[in-house]
């Protein structure tokens, strides 16, 4: 398994970015009086079929022609699940895939979240096509994170220009420790 | 706190200066596998560092981005060096300071690090 959510994310997000996807939103609840910690994935993508899906997180599915599926999928499943979590996604050609992964915020075996600034920084430097929606909740704060409104104000101007780029990766750090102040996440 | 406002300023700033940069201005191209094998294998750091030289240095015609599995996760994290009219370069297990020395001779100065090469490397 990877050993921090975040790179978990980053990867899961991926396969958004690969499924052809306009728009990804990810959004990351932290929840402490339900001891929870919550991941979610949506993307507007090519989706999966119904037998591509029940086979998703299986390990030994991926193949070296279709590529779109690996240990991704399972080591996000797996994190979850050893936390006493929740693991759950799905899927429909042509629509799009949620999925969503519910960790034990206080178990013992849940790997830090990590840096979050690093993957949704990467995801949008990376995919200047691709709009990203990051929507990050800790209890009763949040901040989110639109790309199209960066898009909106930039025109045609590129989101990886390297101001730009400092700029989004500014922002996302300048919120992030806001929200999070002294919990340790 | 950042606001849009500052965003604002920076595409005004952007637009001032004569000559806008065009996507077509960038003739270095350096990719990084970031699938789950190139993640797990730390190619976070060596990203961060090609990202972190290339602004620090103001590298206009570099640019640095991110790609899938390319299958040969054993030798990852991978990095790829593409330049305009030249051959691709591919170098092998690489790590924040290998990303450094490459950026200082290959990116930099144009001399190819053999010992970090895909061919070089490999057969060790």
């Amino acid at each position: 398994m990877l050993p921090e959510i975040a790179l978990t994310i980053l990867d899961i997000a991926q396969n958004s970015v690969r499924a052809e996807a306009s728009l990804t939103e990810i959004t990351v609840n932290a929840d402490t009086s339900a001891d929870t910690l919550t991941v979610i994935i949506k993307d507007n993508g090519c989706g999966m079929s119904t037998e591509q899906l029940e086979r998703v997180t299986d390990p030994f599915f991926t193949t070296r022609t279709t590529r779109d599926i690996g240990l991704g999928v399972p080591f996000f499943k797996q994190s979850a699940e050893m936390t006493g979590g929740k693991f759950d996604i799905i899927s429909e050609l042509g629509v799009g895939t949620t999925t969503t992964a519910v960790y034990g915020f206080s178990h013992i075996d849940r790997m830090p979240l990590g840096d979050m600034v690093f993957t949704i920084h990467t995801l949008i430097t990376c995919n200047i096509d691709k709009d990203f929606l990051f929507n990050y909740h800790i209890d009763d704060n949040s901040f989110a994170l639109d790309t199209r409104e960066f898009r909106e104000v930039m025109g045609d101007v590129p989101l990886n220009e390297p101001e730009v780029s400092n700029y989004i990766k500014e922002f996302l750090d300048e919120n992030i420790k806001e929200i999070v102040g002294e919990l340790v996440i | 706190m950042k606001s849009l406002e500052e965003l604002r300023a920076i595409k005004e700033k952007m637009q001032s200066q004569v000559n806008m940069r065009k996507p077509e201005d960038k003739t270095t191209r350096i990719v990084v596998g970031m699938a789950t094998c190139g993640i797990a294998a730390g190619a976070r750091p060596v990203l961060n560092t090609f990202s972190d030289l290339i602004q620090q240095n103001k590298l206009d015609s570099v640019e640095v981005t991110q790609t899938g599995c390319v299958g040969l996760c054993q030798y990852e994290p991978i990095v790829e060096v593409y330049e305009k009219d030249k051959e691709k370069v591919t170098y092998i297990k690489m790590d924040a300071e290998r990303a450094k020395e490459i950026f200082e001779e290959h990116i930099k100065k144009g001399k190819i690090v053999q010992k970090y090469t895909i061919s070089t490397a490999s057969l060790k």
